[in-house]
């Protein structure tokens, strides 16, 4: 698993990321009530965001950590956004991307690195 | 940002950072905004059982002087020289155009003149105001060294039992000095939640005291800014600064209730012309509730569209109603378009998303009005 310093994670199997937002980032978040998951298909690009995420509070984007095309989204979260909560790293992913460049990934933090983040902030 | 050095705590501060609050500056104060529970949580513990807020930020003072309750009358829609000792009224301040500069609790204790609370963001413009509108006639006394308590929810007023008997005598909208914790407190009967419940202004030393003690029984659990505001909305209440602002008639605002019959007749207040023409004709646009169909919570400035896609008025607040499970908010649109069961649409992120037209409040108030 690797992590951005806006609180995403991505898992790569076979080319395809899946992505999702950190235990740090939900708990920041609070009670998550709404999820927008991007479109299958869609074209993303590092760094910008694709997906939104609400709690009681306000809306939240979140980044695409990384480049490709989304080819799932995961629609569940519609129904029950208070998966993001429980299971942030889990079953509270957003979608899977293909990645147009794998070499993104590695740029990316490994747990202990984000961890050394997550003090600093 | 704002520098944190610069914000105003409560006496309770300690006490929230104890009981794991996330501090947010507010109202030019470091305020809890949630406990560890969360908002939604807090939220419902409110409505089902009690929550206590600490809302020592707003602006406590006392209006004495020669004739403090008719000249408070000049910058106020309301009856005041009517009102009757401890009774309280919810009241606007307004400016010479009948826009609203804030909104605000007056009540009358037995003794002379007013207590008033105004919104903490608000206070130091307002109590200038008020000095500049009304002085020497009356003079205002600044309360800074009261801390200010709310205790909310069905379960209120029975933990205030044994903490303040006296409170039980009262109803909506009475307020009167009394003993309370052993202390001299000022309590009313009132609220900004939909729920019966106090509000409680103590001596600010004394508060982390009062705070344990309420805290002690296992029915009142603390409640953050964040649930605050959501209970608020549920219960069709206006937020000073989003909702009602100082171009806001209290007509447009679906205020016209804090607009005394006595005071419409006599148009002797800031603004009476406008509100009289907006009385008798119907004003340009309204305060709404909109119950939101489909999609994402619309928020403070989406923009709302009727069935043709003509954007028509904005979302002033609004957000997800955790007693109703779907988000709902206020927005202001014309009359033509304000009829409960009218179908609009919010814009939220570019994209349309049903609307309804509800009445408010959203969800019933349970203010206790007989005993």
């Amino acid at each position: 698993m690797r992590f951005t310093k806006d609180h995403e994670w991505v898992v790569v199997e076979d080319g395809v990321a899946t992505v999702g937002i950190t235990a740090y980032a939900a708990e920041q978040l609070g009670d998550v009530v709404f999820v927008e998951t991007p479109e299958v298909g869609k074209t993303v690009k590092q760094g910008e965001g694709f997906a939104v995420v609400e709690s009681v509070k306000a809306a939240s984007d979140v980044y695409a950590p990384v480049s490709g095309e989304v080819v799932e989204a995961n629609t569940a979260l519609g129904d029950e956004p208070e998966t993001v909560n429980a299971a942030p790293e889990h079953g509270g992913w957003f979608a899977k991307v293909k990645l147009s460049n794998p070499a993104e990934v590695d740029a990316l933090m490994d747990r202990g690195a984000y961890e050394d983040y997550l003090g600093t902030l | 940002m704002t520098d944190t050095a610069d914000l105003k705590k409560t006496p309770l501060y300690d006490a929230h950072v104890a009981a794991g609050a996330r501090m947010v500056p507010f109202a030019g104060y470091l305020m809890p905004v949630q406990y560890a529970e969360g908002v939604l949580k807090e939220h419902l513990w409110t409505r089902e059982h009690a929550g206590l807020f600490d809302v020592s930020h707003m602006g406590q003072a006392r209006l004495r002087g020669v004739s403090p309750l008719s000249a408070f009358e000049e910058i106020t829609p309301s009856d005041f020289i009517g009102l009757a000792p401890g009774k309280q009224r919810y009241s606007l301040l307004l400016n010479k155009k009948g826009g609203i500069i804030d909104d605000l609790m007056a009540s009358r204790p037995d003794d002379d003149g007013l207590f008033v609370i105004v919104n903490g963001a608000c206070k130091d413009g307002d109590f200038k105001f008020i000095d500049n509108e009304l002085a020497p006639q009356v003079k205002i006394e600044r309360l800074e060294d009261r801390a200010l308590l709310a205790l909310q929810g069905p379960e209120a007023a029975a933990v205030m039992a044994k903490h303040a008997p006296d409170s039980l005598t009262l109803v909506f909208s009475e307020a009167r000095a009394m003993t309370a914790f052993g202390l001299p407190a000022f309590v009313s009967r009132s609220g900004y939640t939909g729920e019966d419940g106090y509000e409680i202004s103590i001596p600010g030393e004394s508060a982390q005291a009062v705070w344990d003690m309420l805290l002690a029984d296992p029915r009142v659990k603390p409640i953050g800014l964040g649930a605050r505001d959501s209970l608020r909305l549920e219960a069709g209440l206006p937020l000073y600064g989003h909702d009602i602002d100082e171009t806001t008639s209290p007509i447009e605002a679906d205020l016209s209730f804090a607009v005394s019959k006595k005071r419409r007749d006599a148009q002797d207040f800031p603004g009476a012309s406008r509100i009289a023409k907006e009385l008798a004709e119907g004003p340009s646009r309204v305060r709404v509730g909109l119950k939101i169909l489909e999609g994402p919570p619309a928020r403070e400035g989406a923009e709302i569209a009727d069935g043709t896609g003509a954007v028509i008025g904005k979302v002033t607040s609004g957000g997800f109603a955790p007693s109703l499970g779907h988000p709902i908010a206020m927005g202001f649109v014309p009359p033509a378009h304000a009829s409960v069961g009218t179908k609009l649409n919010v814009i939220v992120r570019g994209r349309a998303g049903a609307a309804e037209v509800v009445a408010m409040p959203f969800v019933p108030k349970r203010y206790v009005r007989k005993l």
